[in-house]
């Protein structure tokens, strides 16, 4: 038998199964099933199953995130239902408004660990990748489908793997790679596929650089995305699952948990059938931009040309995190945002806005005269505040640029890196920061 | 709706689309946690893609798409406002693979037919044969299709997934 990928070795685990072929139909038991401000949804179509009980509380994970803080009384009631749904099934994974994005939330809380299966009734949940977990977007239906019977058919994926390797230039992100990637490849590149991430400057990269990567891979096509979990990525999980569980730095149940922890990941196997490979070299990146209104009309940052900007906004499951705002926050420190721009910055969790204040970055955002909002997805896709006018244009940190996807069809979005949209709405035109005076 | 192979050859006039059409301008984020009704959600079907597509679209219609039709959010509006709206058939060269799953788990039938893509057009007929897995154009010329897998088969006849589960559970 030839070797496995990672995604036939989570898959056949998930399954029970020892191994699985590419192409072969699996009934899965996922280790985690994510929804977030859909649930309420979801509750009422896995109601016409007519069970009182969810199968597996503890398997479920949800968060609000989406409209946060409720924007009308319509939101409101949808949070509302969602929380009278929790309390009555017992579910113990449930973040409530203001806690964050759910893919970030649940990486902070290591609510899904290297190795395990994660479903969700979101596209970016290829983002757990970056701890060596499988994670895989599904639809509503599906998901009360589980809530039901607590497995799903899932087809296991080919294996596309993609080398970075070298020393990534200053100034250029892993959205610049994930970009470019996109951008060389089409939206469609990655269709139905597994993408394993591979090469010294992927290893190289802070975890919340790694995040950024299989979380774009949804924009990719992909199935999902995954890194193999090294040293840090144990460390990540073992520090915040100890703290959680009150486990003491040394002892025996740390060294217990250490164990499990390590026990659990899945590595592919050295004669895996890959379908391709694709080579990168850092030093060949730059900062690149997605133009209007799809994710792979992506040309370098150098090649754009001169484009005015409306408004600006940071922040989003692809990058909202701490690095993002330190990005933001040097560009912006002693600068203000141009005049008639409005700059939305909004960290992906309370953790990360708690960070930003005590690090001093909130004050140097508001000094410069941004808005700095509640922690959720903002107006990603239109359902909250910051939404551009008719025929305006956007510089975004988010993941997608499609007509509509803030909420008005003429708004054009631009997607780049957060240091690149910070520099925009100081310059009041897409810039990279080195431009800056 | 019942899809098996034993159903008759049927017949729907054609919408065609382009290529990466996404699930924003099928069915637009900003609806996604107000709107509920089965009206409402057919009334803004292809809103950002088509403006004149919901008001027009009859009972039975086509959708024909180029490659990766559906890519983006996982919201399954994107497939029940075209299910809503009557759409019984999607036949793209490819398919995102959230909105495909959206598609079975609603008993929409979604056929990847490349060939048949390129020579049809908005406006135009096709006559669809799950039996004989093939696709007639208005003017007669015929393309083939994978057969679907006695997997998906299964789904569609039930209805989708939820009808096909509580069957299983009544089991």
């Amino acid at each position: 038998m030839p070797g496995q990928t990672f995604a036939q070795k989570a898959l056949a685990k998930a399954a029970g199964r020892d191994s699985c072929a590419v192409g072969e139909i699996l009934d899965v038991e996922p280790d985690v099933v994510l929804s977030h401000d859909n649930t309420a949804a979801i509750r009422r179509i896995w109601e016409e199953f007519g069970q009182d009980r969810v199968k597996h509380p503890d398997r479920m994970a949800i968060t609000l995130d989406h409209a946060v803080p409720a924007p009308t009384a319509v939101h409101a009631q949808n949070h509302r239902e969602i929380r009278e749904f929790v309390g009555e099934q017992g579910i113990n994974h449930f973040f409530e408004a203001g806690r964050g994005i759910c893919h970030q939330v649940l990486s902070e809380e290591v609510v899904v660990k290297p190795g395990q299966v994660i479903l969700g009734a979101d596209s970016h949940t290829p983002h757990f990748g970056w701890l060596g977990a499988f994670g895989a977007g599904i639809g509503r239906s599906e998901v009360a489908a589980l809530w039901a019977q607590g497995q799903l058919w899932l087809k296991v994926p080919a294996t596309m793997r993609i080398h970075l390797n070298g020393t990534m230039p200053e100034g250029v992100t892993a959205k610049d790679f994930a970009l470019r990637i996109i951008g060389d490849m089409g939206a469609d590149g990655g269709l139905y596929r597994s993408i394993e991430f591979a090469g010294d400057t992927i290893h190289a990269m802070t975890l919340e650089s790694r995040m950024v990567l299989p979380n774009m891979m949804a924009e990719f096509g992909a199935k999902n995305a995954v890194i193999c979990p090294d040293e840090p990525v144990l460390t990540w999980c073992l520090e915040r699952l100890a703290m959680r569980r009150g486990i003491e730095a040394g002892s025996s149940a740390w060294a217990d948990l250490s164990d499990s922890l390590q026990d659990g990941c899945l590595y592919p196997d050295a004669d895996c059938e890959l379908e391709s490979e694709h080579h990168y070299t850092a030093e060949d990146l730059e900062p690149y931009i997605a133009r209007p209104h799809s994710v792979d009309d992506v040309v370098p940052l150098s090649e754009l040309g001169n484009v005015k900007v409306d408004s600006a906004f940071i922040g989003t499951c692809t990058n909202g995190r701490l690095e993002d705002m330190s990005a933001a926050a040097s560009v912006l420190s002693d600068r203000r945002v141009a005049p008639g721009l409005s700059l939305v910055i909004i960290p992906a969790s309370s953790q990360v806005l708690q960070a930003c204040i005590e690090l001093g970055y909130a004050e140097t955002f508001t000094r410069a005269g941004a808005m700095l909002g509640v922690p959720g997805c903002g107006p990603c896709m239109g359902n909250h505040f910051g939404i551009p006018a008719p025929g305006e244009t956007v510089i975004s940190s988010a993941n997608r640029n499609f007509r509509g996807r803030m909420g008005t069809p003429s708004a054009d979005i631009f997607l780049s890196s957060p240091a690149v949209v910070a520099a925009s709405a100081v310059a009041g035109r897409i810039v990279d920061p080195r431009e800056l005076g | 709706m019942t899809t098996s192979s034993k159903v008759q050859p049927f017949t729907g006039r054609v919408w065609k689309y382009g290529d990466n059409v996404n699930t924003d301008v099928i069915f637009p984020g900003k609806y996604t946690y107000t709107l509920k009704t089965p009206e409402e959600i057919a009334a803004h079907a292809l809103e950002d893609l088509d403006p004149g597509f919901a008001a027009n679209v009859q009972k039975g219609d086509i959708v024909v798409a180029g490659s990766n039709w559906g890519c983006g959010s996982s919201r399954e509006q994107a497939v029940s406002c075209l299910v809503l709206a009557g759409v019984r058939t999607v036949v793209a060269r490819s398919f995102s693979r959230i909105w495909y799953r959206n598609a079975l788990n609603n008993g929409l039938l979604a056929l990847e037919c490349p060939a048949f893509v390129d020579l049809t057009v908005t406006g135009d007929t096709a006559t669809i044969s799950l039996g004989e897995a093939l696709i007639t154009a208005g003017d007669g010329r015929t393309t083939a299709f994978k057969p679907l897998s006695d997997d998906i088969l299964r789904i569609l006849d039930a209805g989708g997934l939820i009808p096909y589960i509580k069957r299983q559970m009544a089991d």
